[in-house]
């Protein structure tokens, strides 16, 4: 015990600044190893907040589309939201295609929203703050381009589900699916 | 009564205990003996208030979590059944309830207190800063706190809040998924509110306890806003004088608060809560809370959704700057003749953009909350730099005592 007690004081006193700087490095080195430690330590907790594997599990859902007459529109849940089937009219799509989508706040054509053209699958929550669009329903209203209207801050969007006027920034997003067979779809 | 000898009693086990762990010196000196200005009016009660409600929500929080299951098919139904079936569970929750109106009432009254009297200035900047720490951390616990019952409002709230953090270049959706640990709102959402909605009341009495500490530090303002170290005769112990005066403030405080939760209850909510959560229907008017709608209002006057976000956060963190916007030496509005006057404008502004966050955002509402967000952000940035540079004061006081002397001469 003397021994090394006796050993670091004379190691400590000669070249006071040599021993500072070396006792600094070393405070340093310390300080910052264990602060990224602790730093990777945080991260499973961090991802512990994020989805879970059974959460993640029920991402995809399959709908029968066969008993969606032309002109209507279903709402089925996808991953605890809304996604909006639209079976829509020539007369629809034709005003779809009509647009001029460099005027478009989100330029999309229609053709790449719509994998069949009669057929419109989108997330129907707006992309404003979240709030569910309204015109899935008889006597709904449509807004000003016969799409959807969000009540909530007041957000129009055209039968392709493209932001034409409002606060929202996106257009309605398209979730990825694929046609099983002509009557049935698979979201997610 | 020797209440003129503000010392405690003497009694052995005190004596032992203060030996040993010095608590009763310590409150003798911070609750007894606190010199204290001996000018403070009843706008200067809300600190106290405050401090007294906080205590009344975390004590009737906790009864109710007793009763409460947090989850998504039953939250709604064990809030009714706190109301109907637990034994004065209506009374507790109608408290908790009414509280959080209370609570930010009294908050924000002890707030436009600091502003009208300079209580942010030098060298209370760490104080007043703590003490919007508090703010940000309440507007957080009564926002997860409202999500609880589950209702259509607490689900849509909890939408549209937690979709303000997509407005982030990049980040923004990654971080919405990992708040709601899903895809949408939904069960981890709602039991993560919950524990967090307990965790942060907690986390408050920390920071108040720091907002004590720093306010002992150099003391209270006062309505002359000068330093009062300089004559003894300016202040007076705590104990009796501002323990009395705190207590009759708090008799008529609960005199309201009651009022509401027995005869009101339900003044301050929203019927549509009373629904239960619907993911696939909005309420057509998705409203805040009424001490959250002065905000709403500036996030909705701009057509920007990420600059809504920034300039929404943006009137809060202002606040953090006051101290150097406003570059006055003298602190009370009462010699301060211009600012006294924008003091007014600043309220009715905030009164404004309250009402404005009730309203449909469209037509005269959205114009009016445009102008009231403009002249918001006008006041800070430009009407306080500008005046507290040209403003002309009047001549302060040399001490508190000097005024009241003078007009006894005359």
């Amino acid at each position: 015990m003397s021994e090394s007690a006796h050993a670091s004081a004379t190691h400590g006193h000669p070249g006071h600044g040599e021993g500072e700087t070396r006792r600094d490095f070393l405070a340093l080195a310390a300080t910052a190893f264990a602060g990224a430690g602790a730093a990777c330590a945080l991260w499973p907790f961090i991802d512990s907040m994020n989805p879970a594997a059974d959460t993640l599990a029920l991402s995809t859902t399959d709908v029968d589309i066969s008993p969606i007459a032309e002109g209507m529109r279903v709402t089925v849940k996808w991953r605890g939201r809304p996604v909006f089937i639209d079976h829509r009219t020539k007369k629809q799509i034709d005003e779809a295609r009509a647009v001029n989508i460099s005027e478009l706040r989100d330029p999309a054509k229609d053709e790449d929203r719509a994998q069949k053209a009669e057929w419109l699958v989108m997330v129907g929550v707006c992309t404003h703050l979240g709030c569910i669009p309204l015109g899935q329903k008889q006597g709904d209203p449509t807004g000003d381009f016969g799409g959807w209207f969000c009540p909530c801050h007041g957000s129009h969007y055209d039968t392709s589900g493209r932001i034409r006027k409002g606060p929202a920034p996106l257009n309605l997003p398209v979730p990825p699916y694929k046609f099983l067979t002509d009557t049935s779809v698979s979201i997610g | 009564m020797s209440t003129t000898s503000n010392a405690p009693k003497k009694n052995g086990i005190v004596e032992w205990i203060d030996y040993r762990l010095p608590i009763f010196t310590f409150m003798n000196h911070e609750l007894r003996e606190y010199p204290t200005p001996k000018n403070l009016n009843y706008w200067w009660n809300f600190g106290s208030l405050a401090g007294i409600v906080l205590v009344v929500m975390i004590l009737s929080g906790i009864f109710l979590a007793m009763n409460y299951t947090a989850h998504v098919d039953y939250a709604f139904v064990s809030v009714e059944r706190i109301m109907r079936d637990v034994n004065y569970g209506w009374l507790l929750r109608y408290i908790h309830m009414n509280g959080a109106s209370m609570f930010f009432l009294v908050v924000y009254i002890h707030i436009f207190r600091g502003l009208y009297y300079g209580s942010y200035k030098p060298p209370r900047e760490i104080l007043w800063w703590l003490g919007l720490v508090i703010l940000i951390l309440m507007m957080a616990t009564a926002f997860l706190g409202y999500v609880l019952p589950w209702g259509q409002m607490s689900f849509w709230g909890a939408t549209v809040i937690t979709n303000l953090f997509s407005a982030i270049p990049l980040v923004g959706e990654p971080i919405v998924t990992w708040l709601w640990g899903g895809f949408s709102v939904d069960n981890p959402t709602l039991n993560r509110f919950f524990s967090l909605h307990y965790l942060l009341p907690f986390v408050i009495v920390g920071v108040v306890m720091l907002h004590l500490v720093a306010l002992h530090t150099h003391g209270s303002n006062n309505p002359l806003g000068i330093d009062t170290k300089k004559n003894p005769k300016d202040s007076i112990p705590f104990h009796p004088y501002y323990t009395v005066k705190d207590m009759f403030g708090l008799g008529v405080f609960l005199v309201i608060y009651a009022g509401f939760v027995f005869f009101a209850p339900n003044f301050f909510g929203e019927p549509v809560n009373y629904v239960p959560a619907n993911p696939l229907q909005t309420p057509s008017e998705i409203v805040p809370e009424w001490y959250l709608l002065p905000f709403y209002a500036i996030l909705r006057s701009v057509p920007d959704k990420l600059a809504g976000v920034i300039a929404m956060f943006g009137a809060i963190f202002i606040l953090f700057l006051l101290p150097w916007l406003d570059s006055s030496k003298v602190r009370s509005a009462t010699f301060r003749p211009i600012y006294k006057q924008l003091f007014w404008i600043f309220l009715a502004d905030c009164l404004v953009l309250g009402w404005c966050g009730a309203q449909h955002p469209e037509g005269a509402p959205l114009l009016i909350g445009r102008l009231a967000t403009a002249y918001y952000f006008l006041h800070f940035i430009v009407l306080l730099p500008l005046v507290s540079k040209f403003e002309k004061p009047r001549p302060l006081p040399e001490s508190i005592s000097t005024p009241v002397l003078k007009t006894e001469k005359a």
